[in-house]
């Protein structure tokens, strides 16, 4: 078991090396100048110069290869160009709103997306399955802003149960970062509960024709515990696993939610970052990301064991 | 599982995968979508010949206005016609969709043949795979626009790179099962050339998941052109799509949200449809995923 975790925590570090290579070799493989493609085309001479002094773009590739991976493994994620703060700062200053955001929408999603899947697979071929499987290609289909227009068109203008926009830090004042923060959080967890209830009711379709679970009511054993004790621990980790997959897609809601809804997180850092061709803080949300999701998957795939006893590695 | 019979052509290959099942008939789901996607691709695809006004001719007197004889839609903040902008606007988003498609199969099923067939090769395939799989696609699109520019091929390229190794992954994993099939085997044995069996045997069984993947991919690249438009990182705003009507909308959705719900509808339509589409090809198509899903 332990070899196991300490296998699965050093594959880690192929892939994100490579990501890291990556994303190096983007800028500079990019055909064209690099700082000029950074800069845009009203650049002066001075402008470039400065770009391509910060970004040590003059040197042979290797040399800045190993100045990069160097200052990327002291934790240096370089400097915005538009700001001149270095990037580390910036995300420090602007991940707390995306935390708290992208953790509500976690609880709330696998609340609700567990137990519609459960639903959905023990009415089988119902009017409840065909609802929830309607609402989970509906997730699919409509695009995240969109939704989140929907609701604010729906919640806030028309019926004026909550704000538009915004957001308050919950330190301040925790019913006004409650009351910002629903919308912004159902949005975000719309095509994530498709994702997983789709993913929960597909599985545990699979686990209640098993005759355990026959066994299990034929004893006498009370429904729910059939299905959430018997059943769902035994369907859990497809089920898991799509959480962990899925974990992308909130990445890239998080990006979209956070500037329909005029939240200060990395999301709309990385926004600002676009329209303003700030390259380096691109650059640093992709290994953000990244190490975040493959840190998620991780954990993921080290918590099969709780839930299914019979993994051993 | 029984041998593969020798396949001649793609076409027979596609249609011999194919096994309905015993009590199968075309539900009414599935009729609608395909009925409502001809319909979306038939409008969008002749809208210079019926659209009432220039999709890019603007007018200041006629900002923001509501429906009306002349503007079916009502106009947007440049005075331009919502409707004959939201048929255009159809045009480049199915040519993204579409092209998105096309491109990552072709690629991904190249790298995934070599992948699934050379040892050597894989290991490294795989990896580089794995690591652009954890990069969250929309920043990785978004960061390969910003490099190359706002055209519809950079948008293309940048939609397809992170939707190659879904690619790949899936004709890898073809190709190792059937390699080890008797005239797989027997191909090689015979002295065949490498790039003979990879084409001629080994590809067409490919080809069956490739169409459901790819119609999945011309869904998720429709919807990725509206996120990457709507962020700022799309197709040039001159050229309107669906996605650069909703982004232009948003500073005046609380006055006017149909320049958003509009476009939102038809591609929410577009893609609904295809989604359904995708899921009956992948019934007809591939049994054994069907039996777990049902």
């Amino acid at each position: 078991m332990l070899g196991y975790v300490i296998r699965r925590i050093l594959a880690v570090i192929p892939v994100m090396a490579i990501v890291a290579v990556f994303v190096f070799l983007l800028l500079r493989l990019t055909p064209g100048d690099p700082a000029a493609i950074i800069a845009g085309d009203s650049a002066t001479p001075a402008q470039l110069e400065r770009i391509r002094e910060s970004l040590g773009l003059a040197d042979p590739l290797h040399i800045q290869f190993v100045t990069w991976m160097g200052q990327l493994l002291q934790g240096d994620l370089g400097t915005s160009i538009i700001s001149n703060q270095p990037v580390t700062r910036l995300i420090g200053q602007r991940i707390w709103p995306t935390l708290q955001i992208g953790t509500l929408t976690i609880l709330l999603s696998v609340l609700i997306a567990v137990p519609l899947g459960v639903l959905a697979a023990w009415r089988h071929r119902t009017w409840i399955d065909y609802a929830v499987m309607t609402f989970s290609v509906l997730g699919f289909s409509i695009p995240v802003f969109v939704i989140g227009y929907l609701f604010i068109k729906l919640f806030a203008i028309d019926l004026r149960w909550l704000p538009v926009q915004g957001y308050t830090s919950p330190s301040q004042d925790l019913q006004g970062f409650l009351s910002r923060a629903v919308l912004p959080c159902l949005t975000l967890a719309t095509i994530y509960i498709a994702l997983i209830a789709r993913m929960t009711r597909a599985s545990l379709l699979e686990v209640l024709g098993e005759d355990y679970v026959r066994t299990a009511r034929a004893k006498g054993v009370k429904e729910h515990i059939v299905l959430f004790r018997h059943a769902l621990r035994n369907a859990a980790v497809p089920i898991m696993t799509i959480i962990g997959t899925g974990f992308a897609l909130l990445i890239s809601g998080v990006v979209v939610t956070e500037s329909v809804f005029n939240i200060p997180g990395i999301g709309r850092l990385t926004v600002d970052a676009i329209l303003a061709r700030d390259y380096p803080v691109i650059q640093a949300m992709i290994l953000l990301t990244s190490a975040i999701y493959v840190f998620v998957n991780l954990l993921i795939d080290l918590s099969y064991t709780l839930f299914d006893p019979r993994i051993r590695y | 599982m029984a041998a593969h019979p020798q396949p001649t052509s793609a076409m027979q290959v596609v249609l011999g995968a194919i096994q309905l099942p015993r009590n199968w008939r075309l539900g009414f789901g599935p009729i609608l979508a395909a009925i409502v996607l001809v319909l979306i691709v038939i409008a969008t695809a002749s809208a210079y010949l019926y659209v009432p006004h220039n999709p890019m001719s603007m007018d200041a007197l006629q900002r923001l206005k509501g429906p009306s004889e002349t503007y079916w839609l009502g106009t947007d903040p440049y005075g331009r016609d919502l409707f004959s902008r939201v048929m255009v606007g159809g045009q480049v988003s199915l040519l993204i969709g579409i092209g998105a498609a096309i491109v990552s199969v072709i690629i991904g099923l190249l790298i995934g043949l070599v992948s699934g067939f050379f040892r050597l090769a894989d290991a490294i395939i795989m990896r580089i795979m794995d690591a652009l799989m954890a990069i969250p696609s929309i920043l990785l699109a978004i960061a390969l626009v910003a490099l190359n520019g706002p055209s519809i091929w950079s948008v293309i390229f940048a939609i397809t790179i992170p939707e190659i190794p879904r690619v790949v992954r899936l004709v890898r994993s073809v190709v190792l099962s059937a390699r080890e099939e008797p005239y797989v085997e027997a191909a090689i044995a015979l002295g065949s050339s490498m790039p003979k069996i990879l084409w001629k045997h080994l590809m067409p069984n490919t080809l069956a998941p490739l169409i459901v993947q790819g119609t999945y991919i011309c869904a998720s690249a429709i919807l990725t052109e509206a996120i990457l438009s709507f962020l700022g990182a799309g197709v040039s705003t001159e050229i309107p799509t669906w996605g650069n009507i909703m982004a232009e909308g948003r500073l005046f959705f609380q006055i006017k949200p149909e320049l958003i719900f509009w476009p939102g509808l038809m591609l929410s339509l577009c893609i609904l449809s295809i989604n359904l589409l995708g899921d009956t090809a992948r019934d007809l198509l591939d049994p054994r995923l069907k039996k777990r899903e049902a």
